[in-house]
């Protein structure tokens, strides 16, 4: 369908919210970079359609057939991106997905590699993310599961009881991101002192420096620095 | 939880705890004095982060009773440097110098962890030249080695002998001294690069490596004589710190200490990566579960290794990789500066500086672009692992599109396998503790990041 402002030969406006404009973060008039009506938009938040390629649709079906009905619940978002599967869990499932991965013969995740966080701020609603990454000996397979829970309510069930070595791992991922691992032993700092306010690894937090006198010349620290973004 | 005592030696007082002695040093006896009184038998003792056995600034607190460990807790983070964050504010292949200063002792790993993901995210693992993925397999290998033997080194140390100390450091010396030669430093080279490698071999490295290889064979059969059967070793090792399987998989340990359990579960086989397929090696395994299983586990990997590095030896010489590039051939990844062998040390190439200073104003603007500002890696997370001399070293590296990491997340063996620590501690002899944690081999870089 052609419009004046929207021909059908060119390609869609993309509809992903705009991340920044311009560069190296100057914002009044007086932009002489020549980036000035530069519009940098968010990458788009991937979801993959049947069939997954691969062993990936072997998994996804061993979680549906351990999980019965309630899988459309379970598993929000299914991504295949870069010949890697990652499944975004609802919060609430999660313990029993990992359950389910574990122990389900056709699945059979033994081992886990831990969690990592992730800060989105601009990802309202799931703004903090656990990525959890599993690994099956028996079928040498891998599938990554992502969780996400709000800023305002930085809650997500501890996965200790399935696999005991996420201990130390959700130990530190709340040490630097603040999110609350229900259910933990002892959810207490790791890697931070334990009267250290805030939680480093979030993107709000700074991450320090001072500027560098060099010569005579004022370098500041890299956080401040002019960058290409 | 300590009270400062001015002046006063093997000092006690009440606390809400119960009875703090402070330990002033040459005051045993009046401890050992002050504690016989009491008829508590229960004893607290802070080992470290300072202690020399606990392999830099692990800490651990130990509850004693008598002789044995009731109960074993580890303390980390005391080495904590926010690498992680850090690399959130500099570009891609500046990531390179921050992530081999994790685990210090096995670097190449770590750099190869990264750019391995790096590239997975950019889409270029295919187009990497053969060469440069033969030279990371050498270098990581001949890391490896220098790994273990430190890890065998420190352990006969910590256990009260210094010969194997004195003999792994040597040879460990071999391998830092190649390491020098090819890429200028010792430690913390950032030698593996996104897209291939800093440098190419300098001339003469093949020969050095090849002397490198006719020696240490001899020079581990040296430690096996040493070690493998002397009593008094296999009297601290043997049925020492037992984990098997089960905990092994619970608690996420990889590595030597899961093959030492028997599981010939090793990265380089089942999943492989930097063509480790088309190398002809073995995994050693021992199924005793025990201190002594996982040194001889390491010993193994290390003749493993050598023989790996003897074939990259063969295909570098050879006529199909030599004189090939060791960097990416676009010009849009690839870093452009060559580095090269001057009389102060290796640094730019003058052929470079001259090319681009006098001659080509397009590639000075193209070195300065690629230089400063980087290159751009789509948007996307990819998680890559590679089989560290500690076990499964993983880098979870997320891109938002831009110029700089977005997240980089490492999952290093030792912080999962210090886990490990109450599991094989709790309910064995205070001294069987230093062998339980030199056994787990954990480097506090690569725990607390």
């Amino acid at each position: 369908m052609s419009t004046e402002n929207h021909p059908d030969n060119l390609p869609g406006v993309p509809e992903e919210p705009v991340a920044r404009h311009g560069m190296f973060g100057v914002t009044d008039s007086g932009d002489t970079s020549g980036y000035g009506r530069l519009v940098v938009r968010r990458a788009p938040k991937l979801s993959s359609a049947r069939p997954y390629g691969g062993y990936f649709d072997e998994i996804a079906d061993g979680l549906e057939a351990a999980a019965g009905d309630s899988y459309a619940g379970m598993v929000e978002r299914v991504v295949v991106d870069r010949g890697e599967l990652t499944l975004h869990v609802a919060r609430e499932h999660l313990t029993a997905v990992m359950s389910h991965l574990r122990d389900d013969p056709a699945l059979r995740f033994e081992l886990s590699l831990g969690v990592s966080g992730v800060h989105y701020p601009e990802d309202e609603g799931a703004e903090l993310h656990a990525v959890y990454h599993l690994c099956s000996i028996t079928h040498n397979r891998r599938v990554r599961v992502e969780v996400s829970c709000p800023d305002a309510d930085p809650h997500i069930p501890s996965t200790v009881s399935v696999y005991p070595t996420h201990d130390w791992h959700e130990r530190e991922t709340y040490d630097f991101f603040g999110i609350v691992f229900d259910g933990h032993p002892a959810l207490t700092r790791i890697e931070m002192p334990d009267d250290w306010e805030g939680h480093p690894q979030r993107k709000d937090y700074p991450l320090g420096g001072i500027p560098v006198e060099y010569r005579g010349a004022t370098i500041p620290a890299p956080d401040q620095r002019r960058s290409y973004a | 939880m300590t009270a400062i005592h001015d002046g006063e030696t093997a000092g006690t007082e009440q606390a809400a705890e119960g009875r703090v002695y402070n330990v002033n040093g040459e005051d045993w006896d009046e401890v050992v004095g002050a504690i016989s009184e009491s008829a508590e038998e229960r004893l607290v003792v802070n080992m470290g982060p300072q202690h020399p056995s606990t392999h830099g600034v692990l800490r651990l607190v130990l509850t004693l009773d008598g002789e044995s460990v009731t109960e074993a807790r580890v303390g980390i983070g005391y080495l904590h440097t926010g690498i992680e964050k850090n690399m959130e504010f500099r570009t891609w292949t500046q990531g390179v110098t921050f992530v081999t200063r994790m685990d210090y002792l096995s670097p190449i790993f770590n750099e190869t962890a990264y750019c391995l993901a790096v590239e997975k995210l950019l889409g270029i693992t295919d187009r990497v030249p053969a060469r440069a993925q033969a030279i990371r397999v050498m270098m990581m290998e001949l890391n490896r080695i220098s790994s273990h033997l430190v890890a065998i080194a420190t352990f006969g140390l910590e256990l009260g002998a210094t010969t194997p100390m004195l003999f792994g450091f040597r040879e460990r010396e071999m391998v830092l001294d190649l390491f020098e030669y090819i890429t200028g430093l010792r430690m913390n080279m950032a030698y593996v690069r996104p897209g291939g490698v800093s440098v190419d071999l300098p001339a003469g490295a093949v020969d050095k490596i090849g002397e490198f290889l006719k020696v240490m064979p001899g020079r581990i059969q040296e430690m096996r004589k040493l070690l493998d059967e002397n009593p008094a070793y296999t009297r601290r090792t043997k049925d020492v710190a037992y984990l098997d399987l089960t905990g092994c998989m619970a608690l996420g340990i990889t590595g030597p200490m899961l093959r030492a359990a028997g599981l010939p579960w090793d990265l380089r086989k089942s999943q492989p990566y930097c063509g480790y397929e088309t190398y002809d090696f073995g995994v050693p395994i021992q199924t005793t579960c025990d201190v002594y299983g996982r040194y001889l586990v390491r010993v193994a990997e290390m003749e493993e290794s050598l023989k790996i590095i003897g074939q990259c030896l063969d295909r570098l010489s050879g006529s199909e990789l030599k004189g090939k590039p060791v960097m990416i051939e676009d010009k849009k990844i690839g870093w452009p500066s060559q580095l090269a062998l001057g009389p102060d040390g290796l640094g730019n190439s003058p052929d470079h500086i001259a090319h681009i200073m006098s001659t080509s104003m397009e590639a000075l603007i193209h070195h300065f672009k690629l230089v400063t500002e980087g290159f751009r890696v789509p948007a996307g997370q990819a998680y890559v692992a590679v089989e560290s001399p500690r076990g499964e070293l993983g880098a979870h590296v997320v891109s938002d599109g831009g110029t700089r990491p977005y997240r980089v997340h490492f999952r290093d063996p030792s912080f999962t396998n210090l886990q490990a620590v109450p599991a094989t501690c709790e309910g064995g002899m205070v001294a069987d503790v230093i062998a339980a944690v030199a056994s787990i081999d954990p480097v506090m870089g690569g725990v607390d990041r």
